[in-house]
């Protein structure tokens, strides 16, 4: 099992390279607090593949149609952060096991990494990046998250506050045991758990 | 990850054509891809299926169900008509993997998941199943998660599938599509006991496509629930787990119907259990003294001899449950 969260399964393209370390940095500090764009990067050009192990995939990723030239190994996760520089959304165990990498596809929750960018093609995605409604509004859950102090390193938080959007978008947000299993999906090594479930419920009673 | 073709098929012909040449079906992708990311399996050309329509959750005559191979496990245990006929289905879905993994995974590929037996899935590890030949390392391992029953000297590997306790115990059968045309197979004989060849796994050919898995009809009313016991509350495989579906009519138990996962290298359905229940009154002494042969037959191995109190304590506070103590 890969345990480097800087080793990407596919070679990035060119692009990869320009994701900073400050941009790494920024985007774990804010947690889900904030709207955090990677740099500046353009995706949109075809990347060459030199056989068929290598796709051209056009999806909706926040509102924003992309096209790209992916090798068929890479998953969304890796497309998001290495090639899009996209980084809000976080690479933990890259196995389906901690729920880091949670976002939105067609307004379900996912595991980026367990998602073959290749098969999206059509798809729309949604990471922490597209949530909030406006550049000076956060999304319920992001202001529930900073109200209850529902994180520390923040690393998990991009993924607990997707995947709470799916919960709360499914409906199991009927009690504090009914938000804890339907989160169980989402490990915090800090043991945020108390306080990301009142935040659940915080965002819950929004809507 | 090794380096793959990929074809998205529209049609069941397309998928069977490409199935014949050597590719690979992927639906949800929940454990290929991760079996991949660890080079476990390394298919050349994955055949993306996940567009074929076999997505329905249809009623069959006489109360049974049939379950398309493309649904996904949240969307089944959602279903109205699995909650209310089968509600074992429902419970062993939603106690599996988690929300996201739910969303993804599909029916034909839960049953067809692979073992989460830790050398099967390290490479470097000597393993019967990844690697025919070469022994297996979990028999003088670590192998507390490991199995009490169904193993052979060359895997001693559990199914991990919690949907497929219950699909045991409800006698259902998988509807596979081949060149040939579609078959069936039981349930029971559809997945595979190691002996010496722990590589096959299933009964299916290669080629051939999961297109359902279909519920017989069950006498009314059908009292049914899934158990599992883990060692953490959620997001975790079964230790042991318990599927019951019970019919009661007039206070005396009519058919019974049990299987146990977390303990076989397949599910594994307790007949000896049913023999001890039908034509009886429901009581804790019953449960207690059918539940006492849950593990008949156990061969533990150094570090999970404990399974064999736990399945029969599993069976019996899930025969209570569904069965009541009346």
């Amino acid at each position: 099992m890969s345990i480097d969260p800087q080793a990407p399964d596919s070679p990035p393209d060119e692009l990869g390279s320009e994701v900073s370390r400050r941009s790494f940095m920024a985007a774990g500090a804010l947690g889900g607090a904030a709207v955090v764009a990677g740099p500046a990067l353009v995706g949109d050009g075809p990347v060459a593949v030199a056989d068929d192990t290598g796709s051209q995939v056009s999806l909706v990723i926040n509102g924003e149609r992309r096209t790209v030239t992916v090798d068929n190994r890479t998953s969304l996760l890796d497309l998001l952060r290495e090639h899009l520089g996209l980084t809000g959304t976080k690479k933990g165990c890259d196995a389906g096991a901690c729920g880091a990498c949670t976002v939105l596809v067609d307004g379900r929750r996912v595991n980026g990494c367990l998602t073959l960018a290749v098969r999206l093609e059509g798809a729309e995605v949604t990471t922490i990046e597209g949530l909030a409604p406006g550049e000076d509004r956060l999304h319920p859950l992001q202001q529930a998250f900073i109200d209850e102090d529902a994180f520390q390193c923040g690393y998990c938080t991009p993924g607990q506050i997707m995947s709470g959007v799916g919960c709360i978008r499914e409906g199991h947000t009927g009690s504090r045991e009914e938000i804890r299993e339907w989160m169980s999906g989402n490990i915090c090594r800090c043991g945020c758990y108390v306080k990301i479930v009142n935040a659940v419920e915080q965002a819950a009673r929004v809507k | 990850m090794e380096p793959f073709s990929y074809t998205k098929v529209a049609d069941t012909p397309a998928a069977l054509a490409a199935g014949q040449r050597g590719g690979r079906y992927i639906a949800g992708g929940t454990t290929l891809v991760d079996l991949m990311r660890e080079t476990v399996e390394r298919p050349t050309t994955l055949v993306d299926i996940a567009g074929l329509p076999l997505r329905d959750i249809t009623t069959t005559p006489g109360g049974g169900l049939r379950l398309g191979a493309l649904v996904r496990m949240a969307d089944a245990a959602a279903d109205p008509k699995v909650r209310s006929a089968f509600p074992v289905i429902s419970e062993a879905l939603e106690l599996s993997a988690s929300a996201q993994l739910r969303n993804m995974a599909t029916l034909g590929g839960n049953i067809m998941q692979r073992t989460r037996c830790t050398y099967f899935r390290d490479v470097t590890a000597n393993c019967n199943k990844r690697n025919p030949g070469s022994g297996c390392a979990a028999l003088e391992g670590i192998n507390r998660s490991h199995a009490i029953l169904g193993a052979s000297d060359s895997c001693v590997a559990t199914h991990p599938s919690d949907a497929a306790v219950a699909f045991t115990a409800l006698d259902a059968t998988v509807r596979l599509l081949g060149p040939a045309g579609e078959r069936e197979v039981p349930f029971r004989d559809f997945l595979l006991q190691p002996g010496a060849t722990p590589d096959r796994e299933h009964a299916i050919q290669p080629g051939e496509l999961i297109t359902a898995v279909e519920i017989p009809p069950h006498p009314r009313p059908l009292r049914s629930g899934y158990l599992k016991v883990r060692d953490r509350q959620s997001y975790e495989f079964a230790l042991t787990s318990a599927a019951v579906a019970l019919n009661i009519q007039g206070g005396v138990i009519r058919t019974a119907r049990v299987a146990a996962g977390g303990v076989g290298t397949v599910p594994w359905r307790l007949p000896a259990v049913e023999e001890r229940l039908v034509g009886r009154r429901p009581s804790d002494d019953l449960w207690a003294q059918a539940a006492s042969v849950a593990a008949d037959g156990a061969r533990p191995l150094e570090h999970n001899a404990f399974k064999v109190e736990l399945v029969k304590r599993t069976v019996e506070r899930q025969l209570r449950i569904v069965g009541g103590t009346k």
